[in-house]
């Protein structure tokens, strides 16, 4: 945040750090323990999930073939290319690319949307299929009762990992109309490559839940899509 | 310049990995090695694609090394929650329950 000084320092630079290389360090520390503790968050989701897997795996697996491994292969595709696409978003702002860094910026984002559109997609059909926990089609619909638990699963995983997906368009997007008005210099780009470390972990998330949650079992590609 | 710049080339060939990553996560789910085998399989790869991310394009293998433990902290903190309540649910037969 640049506010009016008298004397001259660097662009960017806050009081309380000596110089920007000391200040960039504890940018990142700060973000990396923030990420710790959505490493615990999200750990303990995945640690509900192992249980069920370990305990119930019958029925994670009939559950899981409600899933359409198509559209979350696409979903962890396009949060990939949105991975890259922050990467370069990075790059341009330590290069001091003004318009650049906005334009990948803007790019990434798109893809974040993409991303939300298919799940949008994904969780109509759940809906249209009444596979919500607390839905009484259960019992009908699956051999086993635990099936509903992999679905409360599913959309607790899923559902906050949007969340965080929302989270970062709109931050991406503040950035980027910080870029663009000029904030940042090579030698200060904190909020773009902090925003950078967020987003890429949202994809690491995904990167261990479409494995975890859609390919449980075996598929044949021949077929059409599990998910119906 | 603050930081380490990474020339694109580099993101543009690790991003050529992820994909190849990917398209083995799906080729591989198809094939039918057994449950444990399988689930195994499926966890490495995404711990490749992970570590990938983690090193290159969230900038930790040009960091610090305190960077570099606080990034490893976290997953190892996430191990020791798995081993232990894993460890507890092992162990409930192991004992009576008093009174049962």
């Amino acid at each position: 945040m640049a506010e009016s000084h008298s004397h001259a320092h660097p662009k960017g630079l806050q009081h309380h750090f000596d110089d920007l290389t000391q200040q960039h360090e504890a940018s990142t520390l700060g973000m990396w323990g923030f990420l710790i503790t959505e490493v615990m968050f999200f750990g303990g989701m995945f640690m509900a999930y192992i249980l069920y897997r370990v305990y119930y795996m019958d029925a994670i697996v009939e559950a899981s073939h409600e899933l359409d491994w198509v559209l979350g292969g696409v979903n962890t595709l396009v949060l990939l290319c949105s991975s890259l696409t922050m990467a370069f978003a990075v790059h341009a702002a330590q290069e001091g690319h003004r318009k650049a860094t906005f334009n990948w910026l803007l790019v990434t984002t798109t893809f974040g949307v993409g991303f939300l559109v298919i799940k949008a997609f994904e969780y109509a059909s759940k809906f249209e299929h009444h596979l919500i926990p607390g839905s009484v089609d259960f019992t009908d619909k699956f051999a086993y009762p635990q099936a509903e638990g992999f679905f409360f699963l599913y959309f607790a995983l899923t559902g906050v990992h949007a969340i965080h997906m929302i989270i970062g368009i709109g931050v991406v997007l503040w950035v980027a109309f910080r870029a663009r008005r000029g904030d940042f210099t090579p030698n200060y780009y904190n909020p773009v490559e902090m925003t950078g470390l967020y987003w890429h972990f949202v994809d690491i998330i995904w990167i261990f839940l479409y494995p975890l949650l859609y390919l449980i079992e075996p598929l044949k590609l021949g077929a059409s899509a599990a998910g119906h | 310049m603050i930081g380490h710049v990474l020339p694109k080339k580099t993101y543009w060939t690790i991003f050529g990995l992820l994909m190849v990553l990917l398209a083995l996560t799906v080729l591989v789910a198809e094939i039918n090695l057994g449950r444990t085998a399988n689930v195994v399989i499926a966890l490495t790869i995404a711990v490749v694609k992970a570590t990938l991310v983690v090193l290159y394009f969230m900038h930790v293998k040009f960091s610090s090394k305190l960077v570099w433990v606080f990034a490893s902290i976290g997953f190892l903190w996430f191990l020791i929650l798995v081993a232990i309540t894993m460890s507890d649910y092992a162990s409930r037969d192991w004992l009576p329950v008093f009174g049962k």
